[in-house]
């Protein structure tokens, strides 16, 4: 956002996720790539080559008339005033008449027939797009910007969509009707004939040299209007910033420039194009130039009649259009076949986070959770990120995770409902990897609340089931659940929105507190009665009291549900039975919190909000009484493993014990 | 009513039609009137090039009417002389088409530069409340498919419709010029033509402004779902989502249908009148010949015209539907442009040279929506230099207290002054520099980690954006980066925790270094170590500033100078902490509570 450092639209076009096309299939023709769009047409496939052959037929029909004209002319216009032939006038006037119906028919057939397909297709081809892209792992999301996956869905396909409604149709009726017009010249007089087709020669010439100019330049105006949309979106959601800081003017100097570098790439193309209009306009008028200079020296010669020389003078009127025509379908294709390209870019990306072809059940799940050597690297990253993790979250207990802000804990709370995989080792679940089983079965019995809680425009009802389980959406099931749950994140609030719980809350929750985002985000995790319940820092922005009132919901509405909750405080950290510490990408250290307190430095580091003094003062002042707020048994360290594990904190990776 | 209030209807009311109408064609006069100069220039060019074009059939009819007798009589110079005329005439066509093309485009793009760089500034300009209420996904869809939209009708339509109708209208005369018998015909089909026109017209726009809404719809839901695509896919919504997708998307399609369909049924109408008037010219032409009136070549030119004056209408038909599409698009983004902003820039702005940073609410009420105050009545001063740490409940109005500072909102009654400035009055790039919010979601841009915190102080240093890092102890992780101050916050490793986006926007509030600094739980992601580091530079930091700040958590409230308690939008308790925690009132209980929860 900020101007001062243009990027490039290179090093901005997102990467074609790894085996995303083929080398080969990059430097496809035209032809072979647009070919790709056949599954998506096939359904229509009948409606559109009729289509295509109604489109033919109204060609043939406006090519007829011009035979007609010529038998009109040296018939009963050619035999002159004194035999005054009204009726042979007549008679071909109707014929005239009768192919202009003929062709009005088959346009508005054509119209109909095809139009339909066209819109058929373009959904089509847009759900399979946001089916995939919500099958994609998050991985995906956080490496494709909105704004490029919103041009692909709108922009390139409404493309697509008019080159299947008109481009491809008319290319083809084009083609066909400049073949007949031109055989149908060659039968009226073959000198004249080939003189228009000289002109094809360097109509062709150009219309190569086109399109090779032109798809490169198009491709580059699509991705900078997808990088233009980024840049919308950005300055749209991050307008509290730009707000906040005043940075409007600089955003706007960001937007300006790659406004205007859209602009330049635009008329780039519009000189490519005139070039190619302007010798479509005047290639077929010299060579009428030159046709009629022979064809009033043909007819002089007594070689021709005036009625042959009008029908070719008529065709030629009829064949205009399909030439000026041409230029415009050429670049239309070019266009198609570049947003085909980008379209397929994202279809053609492999999911990387599957469902198993032999998916093991989930049944009884008691919710033990084991991490067992896992590693974690980001797709692009050098180094990982957690480097062989172990960690046993005992069934039923919870578990906090306790690290450095960057340390990895949040990706490693997002392994657990799969939304990133493991890149080493396992994550367990009742023994079983969590890969083994659907991904909608896993996350059925794991539940996420996100530090960032993300809202949808719903009502808050909506969003608060949005897991829960069938049946528990509507009617008396989900006014308890929802009830419950909002009681639990002590999200009381919402009685006093202005619909109470059937209020719409702004896209994303915008129009609420932080703090009411992470209740309702709370809710939302606990609604879905879950098993395995995972938790990212989620109180961060809650006050003290609230907090605490929540914890003592928690406490007992968590009894027997598995949770791993991210905590960066001390006062989340004592929901916890016991507490496990993420150091350099690895667990250093099991324990419950006073056990790492008393014999863990870095713990006491990172927990502690006192000033080492204070800290040392305190430890005295606290640790004979123990545990400070008694909510539950979890702190006496009773639990067989846990004990275990707290002997060993002093040896770096405690899981082994814990085990 | 506000401009936007009415876009998502289909069927307007006359008056919000004639509204409509009116304002987007204000816009589209505002957008053409600075390009005067080079669309006269694009308007003579096309003009030269038609006339080319339309020479062509009464050179034929001049040649075999008058040059093939004479080329009979053995003179070759008239056959030979409309022969070169005609060459001739192409190659200016050609030539004057191809830069009227050009021409047409720069305007073009000039003028969709200045649209979307209007259309950006205002949303940029536009208050917090009205991005709220208006939603992100359609203020996108404004400035990427309406534009789009458009775009696609100065990019393809326009050029062609122009030069269409001019060959049309020359046509016309050339027939009137040859023959006004048979022209006479071409002037009775203009009247079905016109009427059938007509009637497109006035259904394709009720039809278009259809698609537009549904098409934002459709934009909205996309970028909802890819935006929330982690609680889309732990919640397990894909299948519902699909279904709601899909609907819109249905609604979409048909939308598109019902427009398409009503232009197929506009173009034939139009071949058809076309194809009769060419047999009823056939017929009067012919007539005439037989007459002895014209000759067989001024039938010919009379049908080549009449075929070539229908020829452009199916051009018509591809402009109309671009143009429909455009309009409706225009008519939004007009609507977008002209609603009025609720926190208005001041009409004589007060400049603020050297802020000191003294608050004062003076009878301040606040009310999202009217009748439901979120603050009621509140006095205050705060003096220049005191760091103040507003306490209280979610929902408590704190952070509705930080927006008014910060001019997010404006008051409902009351005046809200800095250094006895009204902040209404006050000029906003100088109210900006004074005050700087720095809030939870610590959003990033795509970018990298030093353009990031540049967004404090554009003009800073590579010095002064490490040393702010240092300050707030952001140093450390971004030096880690593989890239350092240079990684691409999108791109490898340069992923970046909820607590180090936070400290990047720390670092981005020390760098602009205002003299009244709003932190709105700014820290509520850092880890206890990072929340010391930043608690040690905020030490510096707000040594000789204003500051307010709201933190749930009461270590950061502890170096505050006063703390203000609010309950239900009243400050209930005003003091230092110390005063505060001797006595017993809501603030005492809150620290014990905290002090219990530190261990």
């Amino acid at each position: 956002m900020p101007p001062d450092h243009p990027r490039t639209t290179a090093a901005h076009t997102p990467p074609p996720a790894s085996g995303a096309i083929p080398a080969q299939e990059r430097d496809a023709s035209t032809i072979s790539t647009l070919r790709r769009l056949l599954p998506f047409v096939r359904p229509a496939r009948t409606r559109i080559l009729l289509g295509a052959t109604s489109a033919l037929l109204a060609s043939l029909c406006a090519l007829a008339i011009p035979r007609v004209l010529e038998t009109i002319v040296d018939g009963p216009l050619a035999r002159g005033v004194a035999n005054h032939d009204t009726r042979g006038l007549l008679v071909g006037a109707l014929v005239v008449l009768a192919f202009g119906l003929l062709e009005t028919a088959f346009i508005a057939a054509r119209r109909r027939l095809i139009l339909a397909p066209s819109t058929e297709v373009e959904k089509s081809m847009r759900m399979r797009l946001f089916t995939h892209l919500q099958d994609l792992e998050v991985g995906f999301h956080d490496r494709w910007s909105g704004g490029q996956l919103l041009s692909r869905s709108m922009s390139d396909l409404g493309l697509l969509r008019r080159w299947i409604a008109f481009g491809v149709v008319m290319l083809v009726v084009d083609a066909v009707t400049l073949t007949v017009g031109t055989v149908l010249l060659l039968t009226t007089n073959v000198w004249l004939g080939l003189v228009y087709l000289c002109g094809a020669i360097p109509v062709t010439v150009l219309a190569f040299r086109f399109s090779r100019r032109f798809r490169s330049v198009a491709r580059l105006s699509q991705d900078q209007a997808g990088d233009l949309a980024t840049t919308v979106e950005e300055s749209v959601h991050g307008i509290r910033v730009l707000k906040a800081f005043g940075r409007g003017r600089d955003a706007m100097a960001g937007f300006t420039q790659r406004a205007t570098t859209l602009r330049e790439t635009e008329i780039r193309k519009a000189r490519i194009l005139s070039t190619l209009q302007g010798s479509f306009t005047a290639i077929p008028d010299v060579t009428l130039g030159v046709a009629l200079v022979l064809g009033v020296w043909l007819v002089a010669q007594g070689e021709l009649g005036v009625g042959a020389l009008a029908a070719f003078f008529a065709t030629t009127a009829v064949l205009a259009a399909p030439v000026i025509d041409l230029g415009m379908l050429l670049s239309m294709t070019l266009n198609a076949r570049t947003a085909l390209e980008r379209y397929l870019e994202v279809l053609d990306t492999p999911v990387a986070v599957t469902d198993p072809e032999h998916p093991v059940p989930l049944t009884d799940v008691r919710g033990e959770l084991e991490l067992r050597g896992v590693r974690f690297r980001f797709g692009d990253a050098d180094t990982d990120v957690l480097d062989g993790v172990d960690l046993v979250v005992p069934a039923g207990r919870r578990t906090a995770l306790v690290g450095l802000t960057g340390s990895g804990k949040s990706t490693l709370a997002m392994l657990v409902p799969r939304l990133y995989d493991v890149t080493g080792g396992q994550v367990l679940l009742d023994g079983v990897d969590v890969r083994d089983v659907t991904r909608a079965d896993l996350r059925t019995v794991v539940s996420v609340a996100f530090e960032d809680s993300t809202l949808f425009s719903a009502t808050v009802r909506e969003n608060v089931l949005l897991g829960a389980p069938a049946g528990a959406h509507d009617g008396p099931a989900g006014d308890a659940a929802l009830a419950q749950a909002l009681d639990v994140a002590q999200a009381g609030f919402v009685h006093d929105l202005p619909d109470g719980v059937e209020t719409t809350i702004g896209e994303e929750g915008l129009s609420l507190s932080g703090g009411q985002r992470q209740r309702l985000a709370l809710a939302r995790a606990i609604a879905a009665r879950p098993r395995v319940l995972v938790l990212d820092d989620p109180l961060s922005a809650l006050d003290v009291e609230t907090e605490a009132a929540i914890q003592a919901r928690l406490d007992t509405e968590l009894a027997g549900i598995t949770t791993l909750v991210v905590a960066h405080r001390p006062s989340t950290v004592a929901l916890a039975d016991q507490v496990a510490v993420l150091e350099d990408g690895r667990i250093t250290a099991v324990g419950t919190h006073s056990e790492l307190l008393a014999t863990h430095a870095s713990y006491r580091h990172l927990i502690s909000t006192l000033d080492a003094e204070q800290q040392d003062d305190d430890a005295r002042h606290t640790e004979p009484a123990g545990v400070v707020r008694g909510t539950g048994p979890e702190r006496h360290g009773d639990d067989d493993g846990t004990a275990a594990a707290a002997s060993d904190t002093s040896t770096s990776t405690t899981s082994e014990g814990a085990r | 009513m506000s401009a936007t209030a009415t876009e998502d209807h289909v069927d307007l009311d006359r008056a919000q039609h004639l509204e409509a109408r009116g304002r987007s064609r204000a816009l589209l006069g505002s957008l053409l009137r600075p390009h005067k100069a080079r669309l006269t220039l694009g308007a003579a060019l096309v003009i030269v090039s038609t006339a080319g074009q339309v020479a062509g059939p009464a050179l034929v009819a001049i040649a075999i009417d008058r040059a093939l007798p004479a080329l009979v009589d053995g003179d070759r110079t008239p056959i030979l002389t409309i022969g070169t005329l005609y060459v001739l005439l192409a190659i200016v066509a050609g030539v004057t088409y191809a830069a009227y093309v050009r021409t047409a485009a720069r305007i073009s793009q000039a003028v969709l530069l200045d649209l979307r760089r209007r259309v950006f500034a205002q949303t940029q300009r536009l208050s917090l409340e009205f991005h709220e209420r208006y939603t992100s996904g359609r203020v996108i869809s404004r400035q990427t498919s309406d534009l789009e939209a458009l775009r696609e009708l100065l990019d393809s339509g326009l050029t062609g419709i122009v030069s269409g109708v001019l060959l049309m209208l020359f046509t016309g005369i050339s027939l009137f010029a040859l023959d006004w018998q048979t022209g006479l015909v071409l002037f009775v089909a203009v009247v079905p033509a016109a009427m059938l026109t007509r009637w497109y017209q006035k259904r394709s726009a009720r039809y278009y402004r259809g698609t537009r809404t549904t098409s934002a719809r459709l934009i909205v839901s996309f970028v909802e779902t890819m935006t929330g695509m982690r609680a889309v896919q732990a919640f397990r919504r894909e299948k519902a989502n699909e279904k709601a997708y899909g609907d819109l998307a249905e609604e979409y399609r048909q939308a598109n249908t019902r427009a398409f369909l009503l232009n197929g049924t506009f173009d034939p109408g139009l071949v058809l009148i076309g194809n009769v008037t060419l047999t009823v010219a056939l017929l009067v032409g012919g007539l005439r010949v037989l007459d002895g009136s014209v000759e067989v070549g001024v039938l010919l030119a009379a049908l080549l015209y009449t075929k070539r004056f229908f020829g452009p209408v199916h051009q018509l038909g591809v402009f109309y539907n671009a143009f429909q599409s455009a309009s409706a698009a225009l008519e939004k983004i007009s609507g977008l442009l002209a609603e009025e902003t609720t926190v208005a820039p001041p009409a004589h702005p007060v400049p603020l040279p050297s802020p000191r940073g003294e608050l004062r609410f003076d009878g301040v009420e606040f009310a999202y929506v009217p009748g439901r105050p979120v603050l009621p009545r509140t006095d205050l001063t705060i003096p220049a230099g005191q760091t103040v740490a507003l306490v209280g409940a979610t929902g408590a109005g704190k952070s509705t207290l930080a927006k008014l500072v910060t001019r997010f909102y404006d008051v409902s009654t009351g005046r809200l002054t800095i250094d006895g400035v009204d902040v209404r009055e006050a000029d906003p790039t100088d109210l900006r520099r004074a005050v700087v919010m720095v809030t939870q979601e610590a959003y990033l841009f795509s970018g990298t980690v030093r353009e990031n915190i540049l967004i404090g102080r554009p003009d800073a240093s590579f010095e002064d954006v490490e040393a702010a890092a240092r300050a707030v102890g952001a140093h450390e992780f971004v030096t880690a980066m593989p890239d350092g101050y240079d990684t691409d916050v999108n791109k490898r490793g340069g992923r970046v925790s909820a607590g180090q986006r936070q400290l990047l926007s720390f670092a981005r509030a020390f760098l602009a270094d205002p003299a009244v600094l709003v932190l709105d739980e700014a820290t509520s992601s850092l880890d206890i170590p990072g929340e010391r580091l930043v608690q040690h530079g905020l030490r510096t930091l707000l040594a000789d500033r204003t500051a307010i700040i709201i933190a749930h958590r009461l270590s950061t409230v502890a170096d505050a100078d006063r703390v203000l308690v609010m309950e239900h939008g009243r400050v209930v308790e005003d003091g230092t902490p110390a005063e505060l925690i001797a006595g017993d009132g809501h603030y005492a209980s809150l620290h014990r509570a905290w002090r219990d929860s530190l261990v």
